[in-house]
């Protein structure tokens, strides 16, 4: 086994390393603690919480990349290990060759036969046209008519199992935080969930379909997993690009004032007058024709799919950032009219003090709200991307990819709807709780919503 | 108010200027005049002369930012930048790769992409308002709460799915409209029904959260006690005291979008099958044709910039206490 | 009078909030009756507002009332469908508030607010509605009724805008007018007027007047009778007479001690000019036109000049507006001054660049307004205390530091555990000796009180202006003292200077400015000054 980095993976696990370093220093302030505790106090917080840390580990395992080493070639004996050319990560691993059962193309869930028909001899040796049998799903059945029974037995079988995984990933959680005062109970129900969901899906998936195949016949559900890793990166990796930036000249502007200001708006106005989906599109063809001409910096297909991912996430992160930046303007504008500020100038506290330790910590809500509110939009705007023919590389596995490829296809009789109902379900499940988390965030960490003091 | 704008128009020049300057930039900085040469000239007539010949009759045969070999002025005036940009100042949007005249094309696909855009606008700012007073009146009770994640719930669906389901259900199972397509005679109609009803719907959760936001905002106002110490009744607060100055930010937050109107919306045109200007863009994006890219680009800052210019209008006209200076 | 029956009686009210049932108004007993002012008195939190509120049923939806009634002749208000009260409130029963800013709506104009109640009320309709609302203008003192009911709020100064207030109240003609801090947004000078106004409506009305306060002064000059509220409770009611002759609390004496005295002043310092201030102006400009010129400049400080001695108070006093803050935060070197000099210890400090005026930085120090807004919320008060000493390595080693910060929280008298903890644990006075604390940590030689009194309570306030004084005499600071009231000017300045539209119209020792004023702005300001002892 050979390990294999790529640069989203490497990125990846720098970002969640630095959140997690910056959570981990956000706890001495005991301001930012209590507002924590707030957010966590809800149910709905916990839950949803729960959630997307749960796409996260997905999308980290994805992103644990190694090449399999392969028995070395019949009839030669040399020391020299032989690697698999494909690239596999560990979520591959986990769901135990889910995308290695490749059928002919569409089927629909849970179906044994393929979707469309084809030229078959029957056991007479007569050419007929007919629904071919799938070559994975239901294979271990003698007779179709036992499938449902087959496959409520196999649940019961997996529910079981997951209830076990459940019961141990929540047993010492029990255990070390009965004490707690924060609702732990509705985030070890939504793991108990999705424990089971996943040791069901994984397990049933070795004999069936469960969303069915799509045109090249590659299995839904993989597909749909292989986009966590997708949509969680673009939207975390676009942030990271955009805050830098956004925060650097938001608060140079609105401290600095004079042409520093004038500058910044400037560029702003200027970038924000610009159609957003235009200048993406613009810079992503532009990236794209930049790979064309020089195609020995990225030798394999992966890699190069990988570069035109973070650029990307590049793009999106340098053509958002006047929102956030006005936003920080603002702030800092009002800031430096507060009394401590006025008192550090009085203290001849330098400007780079000033900024590091007055200013930044007191903008740091609104980063933190925009982290979250546009996490969500840019996992729904990459699917838009993608199908514009702009998002990422058609050989990566992404929602929008998905869309995009079966658009069309529910014009078809009967329609086939379940390609993009998984794309649609997953970014769902992801969508929706990053939005109600980052309403939770925005009314424990917005000083607006909060109540002033007691009216008396 | 009249210097005001007149210095806000002025101000837009140097925006204007450096959205050329960027599109200008992202376009030549991997795709050299020579580059493009070799693409219209096509492999097998590639001769050095033939690639001269070729930036001599497109006007490319110059420098790109700054002609060390002419002097004074036309240092800066003598290049492709200046030329192409001038142009583009008055409204000379050339032709495009495949040799139309875009100026005609963004003429004639104004209209669908109005016809649509327009009538999405107003209901939806309409719908919008309506379901968020009704959340209102209930405030901080069950049903509020409801809502408020249902329409996060709205919120977190994706735009592509709204306009398919929308097709499947409306136009494919119910069979109520066309599926796409658009036709210039008395049943426009049938073909806008969909993509306004898809457009707003769409728009419900998003927009129904915010106004909310806002209409609780000025619950929270010290005149609205005023006007329930009066003994003003809720549905007379709601609507005399609330509902006029909440409308002050909805009005002024949603002024910046009417001109982007006329560029009409990217993925219902092109769903839709609406010969618009957003489904132009598409189709410019996906043949790569920068000429129209480059065009659209300045429409689009131009109108954004009036769109900023209005919203500040609107201001001194719906709010007694902003004067423009 | 007393022997008539009451226009509203609150019996046995208790208010909690909604979700604990915990109780923030306890057991309340007001009996109001016509013609006569009764004053509810309290400092911040004791749930004076909460009462008043709760009479009126419009508490926030946090709160509730518990228990009690609210009798108006033989109705009890509390027992009304909210329909039925509808009609009594604007009509039987008025309510003003405390900021007339916001408590107008800014996008109507003032016509439509006080016809509002009108038509919510009464049948009148057209002319006879414009012509009532332009006689109600005139009665509350509006100048020139009919072109003014055009206006919006935001055109009216305060003054005028709390007499609207007024106005929409009383339309209707109500048995009770309850006034929330009607005056505490307002300069001293208004307020006079505003409750001078209150009183004379009271007695010409016969109204009953309910007055929420938390200023012994205003009790004084305009009530009839008062109720102290202290967490919650009415410890102590009584005629206006003799609760200030005999309180019968404690907590009520503290109450009317907390306003200083007026007799004893400072004696004049005689000492080398420490502080030189000359013909100062600062100038904002205002733009305009095609090109955003300076076309016109604010004048916010037009030509000031004063010395201060060493170890001497000079109290700067003004009303808002005044250019007294913006001079200070000239001093201060926080604004330019457009012209004029200013000199320091016979160095001239204004126009110096930052590396130049570090060292003066040291030498003057600055306490601020508001002590929530002037602690950065996420430090813990000792890293406060010693930013200063930090930037101008006053102490340069860390234990050194922290011993001082030990040392200074004990002088202004604060627990010494007070350095680990963070600025909203603390309480507004507390806070205020921090800031303190935190001037004093560079040892300065003048100090720049920008009204570091004005967002205290009464009886805190006396004790930061008592250690104030303490410090001003044990280590011998100067002091400029800006501030809007005059009342506390003896005991604590030594010389007084009086501000307005940016130009000092008198300046002079505490005594004989205060005693024998020459300038009638001067005379107008004292006569605003509610006194207990009149």
């Amino acid at each position: 086994m050979k390990p294999v980095i790529l640069w989203s993976d490497a990125l990846i696990f720098l970002l969640v390393a630095a959140l997690v370093l910056f959570f981990w220093r956000l706890r001495r302030d005991p301001q930012a603690r209590e507002r924590w505790r707030q957010v966590f106090a809800s149910r709905l917080g916990m839950a949803a919480f729960t959630v997307i840390v749960a796409y996260v580990g997905v999308a980290l395992l994805d992103s644990l990349h190694f090449r399999r080493a392969l028995p070395p070639p019949e009839g030669v004996t040399t020391d020299e290990v032989f690697y698999d050319n494909q690239v596999t990560s560990v979520l591959d691993t986990l769901t135990a060759g889910m995308g290695e059962r490749f059928e002919r193309t569409y089927s629909a869930p849970f179906a044994l036969r393929s979707f469309e028909k084809q030229t078959l001899k029957d056991e007479a040796g007569n050419t007929v046209r007919d629904f071919p049998p799938l070559r994975h799903a239901g294979a271990s059945l003698d007779d179709p008519e036992d499938k449902w029974a087959d496959v409520a037995r196999r649940s019961a079988v997996a529910l079981a199992w997951g209830l076990a995984l459940a019961a141990l990933l929540i047993l010492p959680q029990w255990w070390l935080l009965r004490r707690s005062a924060l609702p732990w109970g509705s985030s070890w129900w939504v793991q108990g969930v999705l424990a089971c969901t996943a040791v069901w899906l994984v397990s049933i998936s070795r004999h069936y379909h469960v969303l069915g195949t799509d045109l090249g016949g590659t299995d839904v559900l993989y597909q749909s997993l292989k986009g966590i890793r997708t949509g969680v990166l673009i939207g975390a990796l676009s942030t990271l690009v955009m805050l830098p930036i956004a925060v650097t000249l938001g608060v140079s502007a609105g401290y600095f004032k004079g042409w520093v200001d004038d500058v910044v708006q400037y560029l702003y106005t200027t970038l924000s007058s610009i159609p957003g989906i235009l200048l993406i599109a613009a810079a992503v063809l532009l990236f794209q024709v930049y790979i064309d001409l020089n195609p020995d910096a990225f030798p394999t297909g992966l890699e190069k799919a990988d570069a035109k991912f973070i650029a990307l996430c590049f793009i999106l992160g340098v053509t958002s950032w006047s929102t956030l930046c006005r936003l920080i303007r603002a702030e800092t504008l009002k800031i430096s009219q507060l009394g401590y500020v006025q008192a550090a100038h009085a203290f001849g506290v330098s400007h780079g003090r000033i900024l590091a330790r007055h200013i930044l910590p007191n903008t740091v809500h609104i980063i933190l709200i925009t982290f979250v509110l546009d996490f969500s939009a840019l996992v729904l705007a990459e699917a838009v991307l993608s199908y514009i023919g702009v998002g990422v590389d058609p050989s990566m596995g992404s929602w929008g990819n998905m869309i995009n490829g079966a658009r069309s296809e529910l014009s078809r009789e009967p329609a086939i709807w379940w390609t993009l109902s998984g794309a649609f379900l997953f970014m769902f499940l992801l969508v929706l709780p990053a939005n109600l988390f980052a309403d939770l965030v925005r009314d424990a960490f917005d000083p607006r919503t909060r109540l002033g003091p007691e009216a008396a | 108010m009249f210097a005001y704008i007149v210095r806000r128009l002025l101000y837009a020049i140097p925006i204007l200027i450096g959205v050329n300057l960027l599109t200008f930039v992202l376009f030549f900085v991997v795709n050299s005049p020579d580059d493009m040469a070799v693409s219209q000239l096509g492999a097998k007539y590639v001769t050095p002369e033939a690639i001269e010949n070729w930036k001599a009759k497109n006007g490319y045969d110059k420098p790109l930012f700054y002609n060390d070999a002419a002097g004074g002025l036309d240092a800066v005036t003598e290049t492709i930048f200046f030329a192409k940009s001038v142009r583009l100042f008055a409204f000379d949007f050339g032709r495009s790769e495949s040799g139309r005249d875009i100026s005609t094309d963004v003429r004639r696909r104004m209209g669908p992409s109005l016809a649509v855009a327009l009538p999405t606008f107003i209901v939806g700012i309409g719908v919008n308002i309506c379901v968020a007073l009704m959340v209102v009146m209930f405030h901080a009770t069950r049903l509020d709460r409801a809502a408020v994640i249902v329409f996060v719930a709205l919120m977190s669906i994706s735009y592509l799915f709204y306009i398919i389901g929308g097709q499947y259900l409306v136009a494919k199972t119910w069979r109520l409209v066309p599926i796409s397509g658009f036709h210039a005679d008395g049943q426009v109609w049938k073909f806008l029904l969909l993509p306004v009803l898809v457009g707003v719907v769409a728009g419900i959760g998003a927009g129904a959260r915010w106004y909310r936001t806002l209409f609780l905002e000025e619950a929270n106002q010290d005149y609205v006690r005023t006007a329930r110490a009066k003994g003003c009744s809720e549905l007379a607060v709601l609507f005399r005291h609330i509902l006029p100055n909440a409308l002050i930010p909805i009005l002024t937050g949603v002024v910046v979008l009417v001109p982007m109107l006329f560029m009409g919306s990217l993925l219902i045109e092109s769903f839709f099958g609406i010969p618009g200007l957003g489904s132009y863009m598409l189709d410019a994006i996906n043949s790569q044709d920068f000429a129209i890219v480059r065009s659209m680009v300045f429409i689009g800052s131009i109108l954004y910039i009036v769109g900023l210019i209005l919203t500040d209008i609107s201001y001194t006209w719906a709010d007694p206490r902003v004067r423009l200076s | 009078m007393n022997q008539q029956a009451d226009t509203l009686t609150l019996e046995g009210l208790s208010v909690e909030l909604a979700e604990t049932a915990q109780a923030l108004v306890k057991d309340v007993a007001i009996h109001l009756r016509a013609g006569e002012i009764f004053a509810l008195v309290g400092e911040s939190g004791s749930g004076k507002s909460i009462t008043s509120l709760a009479a009126m049923r419009l508490l926030p939806d946090a709160l509730r009332v518990g228990s009690g009634r609210a009798l108006m002749g033989d109705t009890d208000l509390f027992a009304l469908p909210e329909a039925r009260m509808q009609t009594v409130r604007g009509r039987r029963m008025a309510m003003i508030f405390q900021n007339p800013m916001s408590a107008l709506n800014p996008v109507q104009t003032v016509f439509r607010q006080v016809a509002e109640t009108l038509r919510l009320h009464t049948a009148l309709r057209g002319a006879a509605l414009r012509d009532r609302v332009a006689s109600l203008l005139e009665e509350v003192g509006i100048p020139d009724p009919r072109q003014r009911m055009g206006f919006y709020p935001h055109q009216l100064s305060g003054g005028q805008q709390q007499r609207i207030m007024i106005a929409m109240a009383l339309a209707c003609e109500p048995e009770v007018l309850i006034a929330d801090e009607p005056t505490t947004a307002l300069d001293v000078t208004i307020q006079k007027q505003v409750l001078e106004l209150i009183r004379e409506l009271a007695r010409s009305r016969r109204l009953a007047v309910l007055l929420i306060t938390h200023d012994m002064g205003v009790v004084r000059q305009t009530a009839d009778r008062v109720g102290v509220m202290y967490r919650g409770r009415i410890i102590e009611e009584a005629s206006v007479a003799s609760f200030f002759d005999a309180p019968k609390e404690d907590y009520s004496q503290r109450l009317i001690d907390a306003l200083p005295g007026q007799d004893a002043f400072l004696p004049p310092v005689q000492a080398a000019p420490l502080l030189e201030v000359r013909d100062v102006k600062v100038h904002f400009p205002v733009r305009g036109g095609l090109l955003r010129r300076v076309q016109d400049v604010t004048r916010a400080v037009d030509g000031v000049s004063l010395t201060l001695a060493r170890g001497e108070t000079f109290a700067l006093v003004g009303e808002s507006g005044s250019g007294k803050s913006t001079l200070g935060r000239a001093i201060l070197g926080l604004e330019a001054a457009s012209a004029g000099e200013i000199h320091f210890d016979g160095t001239r400090i204004d126009g110096l660049d930052r590396a130049a005026r570090q060292a003066f930085r040291r030498r003057i120090q600055v306490i601020f307004q508001n002590p929530y807004s002037s602690m950065n919320p996420r430090m813990a008060i000792g890293a406060i205390i010693a930013e200063g000493m930090l930037s101008l390595g006053v102490e340069a080693s860390q234990d050194r530091r922290e011993a001082r910060v030990r040392a200074l929280l004990e002088r202004v008298r604060l627990p010494a555990d007070c350095a680990r903890r963070y600025p909203h644990e603390l309480s507004g006075g507390q806070l205020q000796r921090v800031a303190i604390a935190r001037a004093l940590a560079v040892d300065p030689e003048l100090i720049i009180c920008d009204e570091p009194t004005s967002a205290l309570d009464v009886s805190i306030r006396a004790d930061v202006l008592a250690l104030l004084a303490e410090l001003q005499r044990e280590d011998g600071v100067a002091m400029l003292f800006i501030t809007h009231d005059l009342s506390i000017v003896p005991g604590l300045a030594h010389r007084v200077g009086v501000m307005r539209h940016g130009l000092l119209v008198e300046t002079g020792e505490a005594e004989r400015v205060l005693t024998a004023p020459e300038h009638p702005y001067t005379r107008e300001l004292l006569a605003a000054v509610p006194r207990v002892n009149r």
